[in-house]
């Protein structure tokens, strides 16, 4: 890593707590810009806990306590002016249950402009554009151009968790963050989510927790290793699984723990 | 062992035959009371009843000695204004309380909440009729100016009164029925609460939530002791809702003690218990069809 490298997403010494259970400790990362950064460790180690830390979605549980910083392109996210509509439409989040909104592909699509617009009626054409713009750009326009008004809760759950994927992109994020997007998915599905990601990246700061070693690899340029709540490792995804500095991320990495 | 076991399954299929009696007399009930009903005026119904003039008539004068007439769009006309006006007023407040209580309150407040509403359902319709006998009939005269205080606003207040904790508890139960994973959803793509509540909730939830606006009309239309008490026993269809009302249930519950047992006016109250009865089908179908066209989409 040179000095030059732009870091989207850093933390300095970041803890958390629910109620007074510990579940991150002095987390202190520099998360690259337009890469892949894969983030691996156990189960119950705090992976999704960290990734939801970086839009603020924690905080919809009311036990949280956080202390710390995380900054996001240079900006504090916990200083008072910070909005969170706005923070949380320059990163997008993809869960690891597919959840599309119980509506239709189309107002799924939409959803986020109709939210953050100022504009009482967007065109219908301006929103017809975005639509087929973004499910083409999931691979998913062939699929659903004769589907847009049919409930996105009825459709197959890779075909869901694109979507999921393609409603963040007419907000144009900086960011996206992935939950173990593939966890629920066959497969088959898994190699089409995993080449969807391999588009995206580049353009947009990709930070996806898995618990597939296979996955972080074939996906990640960058990985992080975590166990109990504390960053083990941050390195390029050949040097960790070919030449691990530290001998845990060596147990893990060769299935030493669960 | 061996007798163990078929002593259980002796007791499971004794346990099964004890609930399926239970379903089954639930039927059985509901067709007996309609037959009931539907026997007692049958008589009248079809012979001598002018059934055009029933429904089409506001002039009710059952104990009439030269002309007797039996028209109970009147009647109609007051359970209508009154059910209306109180749906008007317990379906915001009722929707809006049960929003509060699910999505904004925090834990301790909900409890507290809870019980309150509770407590409300709790107090018995005479005593609500008692409230608007005295305290709301003599603020309503303060207030307005009027000569009583018996009208159809009283009437719909208390009727509201009634019905906001069932539209409360089952449009929670409604709202809390909705998955998390969509509120989630929604605030990640960051949709503020209000956003999230009209944009998510409210459809998500639009068939808990019309249910629980039904069973608030049925309680209204049914209700009997307190609209008896609270509307000013008037058959007259009202002009404003400073008028005194009488409602179809009302009119039973007050002259069914009266009417000589298979008279012609005992059986006509008889018939509007059928009508009730058909009124509140109708509303239960209505909300079922309506449910099934919200799920087929
Ligand atoms: N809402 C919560 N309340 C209390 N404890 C939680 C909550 N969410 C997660 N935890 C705990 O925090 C730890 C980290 O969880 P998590 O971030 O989900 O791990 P991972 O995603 O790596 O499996 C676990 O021990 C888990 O039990
Ligand atoms: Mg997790």
């Amino acid at each position: 890593m040179s000095n030059d490298t732009k870091y989207t997403i850093t933390t300095d010494k970041l803890n958390l707590w629910y109620g007074d259970f510990q579940a991150l400790i002095n987390v202190t990362v520099n998360i690259a810009d337009g890469i892949i950064t894969g983030l691996i460790g156990p189960s119950g180690c705090g992976k999704t806990t960290l990734l939801r830390c970086f839009n603020r979605v924690n905080e919809r549980y009311g036990n949280v306590t956080t202390t710390g910083e995380i900054l996001i392109n240079g900006k504090n996210i916990y200083d008072d002016d910070v909005s969170l509509p706005e923070l949380r439409k320059a990163i997008g989040m993809v869960f690891q249950r597919p959840n599309p909104l119980p509506i239709s592909v189309y107002e799924n699509v939409v959803f986020g402009l109709r939210v953050h617009s100022r504009r009482k009626n967007i065109k219908k054409s301006e929103m017809d554009e975005v639509v087929e713009k973004s499910l083409r750009e999931v691979f998913l326009w062939d699929d659903l151009k004769d589907k847009l008004d049919k409930k996105a809760t009825g459709l197959q759950l890779e075909q869901q968790q694109k979507l999921c994927i393609a409603r963040l992109l007419p907000l144009k994020p900086d960011i996206i963050l992935m939950d173990e997007p593939c966890s629920a998915l066959d497969s088959e599905s898994t190699r089409a989510v995993e080449e969807l990601m391999l588009t995206l990246a580049g353009k947009y700061t990709i930070v996806i927790v898995t618990h597939n070693m296979a996955q972080a690899r074939r996906v990640s340029d960058e990985c992080i290793f975590m166990l109990l709540g504390e960053i083990m490792e941050h390195t390029r995804t050949e040097e960790m699984f070919l030449t691990p500095k530290n001998p845990k991320t060596a147990d893990y990495i060769e299935g030493r723990y669960g | 062992m061996g007798n163990r076991k078929q002593l259980e399954i002796i007791t499971e299929s004794a346990i099964e035959w004890l609930i399926r009696i239970c379903g089954i007399s639930a039927i059985l009930f509901v067709f007996g009371i309609f037959f009931f009903v539907f026997r007692e005026g049958a008589e009248f119904l079809f012979g001598g009843l002018d059934l055009w003039q029933f429904l089409t008539s506001p002039e009710w004068y059952p104990t009439s000695v030269s002309q007797k007439r039996y028209g109970v769009l009147a009647l109609m006309a007051g359970t209508a204004s009154v059910t209306l006006l109180s749906m008007a007023i317990a379906v915001p407040f009722g929707l809006g309380a049960a929003i509060y209580v699910s999505e904004f309150c925090g834990p301790k407040a909900k409890e507290t909440f809870k019980i309150v509403i509770e407590l409300l359902a709790a107090i018995p319709s005479v005593v609500w009729g008692f409230i608007g006998l005295t305290l709301m009939n003599e603020l309503i005269i303060t207030l307005f100016d009027a000569p009583i205080g018996l009208t159809v606003l009283n009437g719909g207040i208390i009727l509201a009164l009634m019905s906001v904790p069932i539209i409360v508890s089952i449009g929670e139960d409604a709202l809390k029925a909705v998955p998390d994973s969509y509120r989630e959803a929604a605030e990640a793509l960051g949709s503020t609460r209000w956003q999230m509540i009209y944009r998510v909730l409210l459809p998500a939830a639009k068939n808990g939530l019309l249910a629980a606006v039904l069973l608030g009309v049925a309680r209204a239309v049914g209700e009997t002791m307190a609209v008896l008490m609270a509307t000013g026993h008037a058959v007259k269809i009202p002009g404003s809702v400073l008028d005194s009302v009488r409602t179809l249930t009302a009119t039973i519950a007050a002259e069914l003690g009266e009417a000589p047992v298979a008279s012609d006016h005992y059986q006509v109250l008889f018939i509007i218990g059928i009508l009730l009865f058909t009124i509140t089908f109708a509303v239960n179908l209505i909300a079922d069809l309506v449910v099934k066209g919200i799920k087929e989409q």
